[in-house]
């Protein structure tokens, strides 16, 4: 993206691309599945010595789902189920969902797929996506499996935005390699807020989240938390390289306006 | 009450498990020698029991040897060393008297099993259509005999009437509706009444020895012996108005369910896949028009591949719910027929739906594009269950037990889920549990203080704040006595990560020695 000179291109498209990155500058934000903006596609990059990568994606996918807008002919409560795919290395180092822990929502309408390599949980991923009556799909891969190559996450990509099936996919202790994701995260749990009525205790879960790559929103770091009745909290974290980040967009998009070609040293 | 103008048909076959036995090893050719081999010498179909093989069935040397059923067979051995022996297939003598029943609906427009040996047959205004009620038993013998069942039969106004004449009475007796039947039946011996043994040790310890017997001393003797016996087996008075019509006897019949078939024989035997997929296209349409026809749709469906030298390969598919998709069915089938050796080809295919369930034709959605779009979860689950075994898609549902691994079980989804007790809103659970909770190395203020240090898969975690601990008692119930308590605490550790653990036991608690701790959950 920053290799593309602006310069080059003719002067209508201009117009529409500072259009684009005014929008890419914008801030991610829960609740962004109102507008349907919200990504179809996600990696979470977490580490298997914790449930903050599960957790995470659990809670962006509810987000998602209860700002979804609903359709006119669709009924008034959701009823689809959702679909949780683990290998069997996944499931061995992080567990496996347990009914009673999870949110409310989920609890009566979790299916969970257990595949006993990489393949056969992509497989499970894919056929996962193209299911109409799915609200949304949960994977959780270790490592870096060779069978999950870019042209494995584009076809998730392509399969997820055809039929409208939000993926979330959790990698655990991998490292960020080429990916189509179109949101992808790197979450670690943090100190909880302190309880109201014992301090000592272990408070609701926050977790300490970057977005490294986006494709319609800057990178940033949050503090995600839960508020009122299990809702997405963030809270902005001014790093050092969000704020460099931010930086960069505002600079390209003003840059766009005046046409000026980008200074090269 | 239309009893008596009823008309039924008992066949009893006396030998079945012999003749089932003679009729299994006796092959046409090797008939007569086989036979002569058999009825020579004496033979008892034996089962094995837990003090040693019991007698099931003799044969007529063998009951003249001394052999009878319920002996063990070390006493008959006693009685008559030279006793050959064969074991007996109880489950296949019941298998071959369901077929019995099926087939007897030659005579009658229901029948009705009446295990271990018999078959009960309506046979109410029939008999004209074979030329009267004495050609029909004539029929039914001439029917028998060509099968080589022995057989014992009778036609009575009463299912019990029937059944005492075929087995006490005269061979061929029939029971006509104006008859006195308490004066014929009068003579027949009280077991006729279809009663349990001790029941008729009862009678017979009170000198009660024939019907007539019964009726002669009075009911309410009889009455007053027998009141607290309430199931007709039990009590001979329920069974002798049963004889007589005087009380209903409702029987259960035998309904046959042919399971759906299509099968496709073909000119030339196929060797190739593409082939092989056109023809499971072919049967799976022929399988759709039969299902829809009979309003059903298939949960289980058996492929069988007949090759030219005649091997069997047979597919076997479950599905999640019923369907009678043919694309859906072709697209399972595909994925398992990639390891089909065609051999020198395959010449006949047949497909079988063993379960079915009611499907009702349903109505197409008004937007052709939402139908089109996307698959349907029972689909989505058919497929994923034919690539990853049906184990691998499940549904974690709860179960009633304190033990958080118990408290949960997984069952195949879509399948209801068990009514179950609402869980407290005060118990924190963790996100996810571990298969097996894994032992930690704690330090601790002893004996039972807060967790402060603990090492998890080679790694030191300080803990920052803790809760607990919630006390989980072990289940009596379920566990044996030496199980120890629980003390389950959720901690969260220097860097924010949150942890479910537990110590097992107490120091001092008598069952076992210093306390282990175990990590067993991941909080969100």
């Amino acid at each position: 993206m920053s290799s593309a000179d602006p310069s080059v291109l003719p002067p209508g498209q201009l117009a529409s691309l500072a259009a684009f990155a005014a929008k890419g500058a914008a801030r991610w934000r829960p609740g962004l599945g109102a507008d349907g903006a919200g990504a179809l596609h996600s990696e979470v990059f977490a580490s298997s010595s914790e449930a903050a990568g599960a957790a995470a994606a659990l809670a962006l996918a509810l987000d998602d789902w209860r700002h979804a807008p609903r359709g006119e002919g669709a009924e008034a409560e959701d009823r689809r189920s959702v679909l949780w795919v683990q290998t069997r290395e996944a499931a061995r180092l992080t567990g496996r969902p347990f009914r009673a822990g999870l949110p409310q929502d989920v609890q009566a309408r979790l299916i969970h797929v257990l595949a006993d390599k990489a393949g056969d949980a992509l497989f499970a991923l894919e056929e996962g996506l193209r299911c109409r009556d799915l609200a949304f799909v949960i994977g959780e891969i270790a490592g870096n499996p060779r069978a999950l190559d870019f042209t494995a996450s584009r076809r998730l990509s392509l399969a997820a935005e055809k039929h409208r099936v939000p993926l979330f996919l959790v990698r655990l202790d991998a490292t960020a390699d080429l990916s189509a994701a179109r949101m992808r995260w790197r979450v670690a749990s943090t100190a909880s807020p302190p309880p109201r009525w014992n301090a000592q205790a272990p408070g609701a879960p926050r977790w300490q989240a970057e977005l490294f790559r986006a494709r319609s929103h800057a990178p940033g770091e949050w503090l995600l938390g839960e508020g009122g009745k299990g809702a997405l909290v963030a809270a902005r974290l001014p790093g050092e390289t969000d704020a460099l980040a931010g930086a960069l967009a505002r600079g390209w998009a003003a840059g766009l306006r005046d046409r000026t070609a980008p200074q090269r040293a | 009450m239309n009893a008596p103008s009823r008309r039924i048909l008992a066949l009893w076959c006396a030998d079945m498990a012999l003749d089932r036995w003679r009729l299994a090893h006796g092959a046409p050719e090797s008939e007569r020698r086989a036979r002569a081999e058999l009825d020579g010498g004496p033979l008892v179909l034996i089962a094995d029991t837990a003090h040693g093989p019991r007698i099931e069935a003799a044969n007529v040397p063998a009951r003249a040897a001394g052999a009878r059923p319920g002996m063990r067979l070390a006493d008959a051995r006693t009685l008559c060393p030279e006793i050959a022996t064969a074991p007996s297939d109880p489950a296949g003598d019941l298998a071959f008297l369901e077929k019995l029943a099926v087939w007897a609906m030659r005579w009658g427009p229901w029948a009705a099993m009446d295990a271990p040996d018999g078959v009960l047959v309506d046979v109410t205004a029939v008999p004209h259509l074979f030329g009267g009620e004495a050609k029909l038993i004539a029929d039914v013998r001439a029917a028998f005999a060509r099968r080589r069942i022995a057989l014992r039969c009778a036609i009575a106004p009463t299912a019990g009437a029937a059944w005492a004449l075929a087995h006490y009475g005269a061979d061929g007796a029939i029971l006509g509706g104006g008859a006195d039947a308490e004066a014929v039946l009068g003579e027949l011996p009280v077991a006729a009444l279809r009663l349990d043994a001790d029941v008729v040790t009862v009678l017979r310890r009170l000198g009660l020895k024939r019907l007539g017997d019964l009726t002669g001393i009075g009911r309410d003797a009889i009455q007053r012996r027998f009141r607290n016996r309430k199931s007709p087996a039990a009590n001979p008075l329920i069974r002798l108005d049963q004889i007589l019509g005087r009380i209903p006897e409702p029987l259960l019949p035998v309904v046959p369910q042919e399971m759906p078939m299509v099968q496709r024989r073909l000119m030339e035997p196929i060797r190739h896949r593409a082939l092989l997929d056109t023809v499971v296209g072919d049967l799976a349409a022929d399988m759709a028009r039969e299902l829809e026809g009979r309003a059903e749709g298939a949960r289980r469906l058996e492929l069988g591949l007949w090759r030219v030298d005649g091997e069997v390969l047979v597919r076997r598919l479950e599905l999640a719910a019923a369907t009678r998709d043919p694309a859906h069915v072709c697209r399972l089938f595909a994925a398992r027929l990639d390891d089909v050796d065609a051999g020198f080809g395959i010449e006949m295919l047949r497909l079988r739906a063993s379960w079915a369930e009611p499907l009702a034709l349903g109505q197409g959605d008004f937007e052709a594009a939402a139908e089109a779009h996307g698959i349907s979860l029972a689909a989505c689950i058919d497929r994923l269950t034919v690539r990853l075994g049906p184990r691998a898609v499940s549904r974690p549902v709860p179960f009633a037990s304190h033990i958080p691994e118990r408290a949960q079980r997984w069952q195949p989804p879509l399948v209801a889920e068990p009514a179950s007790q609402g869980d407290l809103a005060f118990h924190a659970r963790p996100l996810k549990l571990l298969d097996r909770a894994e032992p930690i190395a704690v330090l601790y203020a002893t004996p039972d203080g807060y967790p402060q240090r603990f090492r998890w898969r080679g790694q030191v975690h300080e803990v920052a704040r803790v809760e607990g601990p919630e006390r989980i008692a072990p289940e009596w119930w379920r566990e044996r006595g030496s199980a120890r308590l629980r003390d389950y605490y959720r901690i969260e550790d220097e860097a924010g990560r949150r942890y479910w653990i537990y110590r097992r036991g107490l120091i001092g608690d008598g069952r076992g020695g210093l306390p282990e701790w175990y990590l067993q959950g991941l909080c969100a």
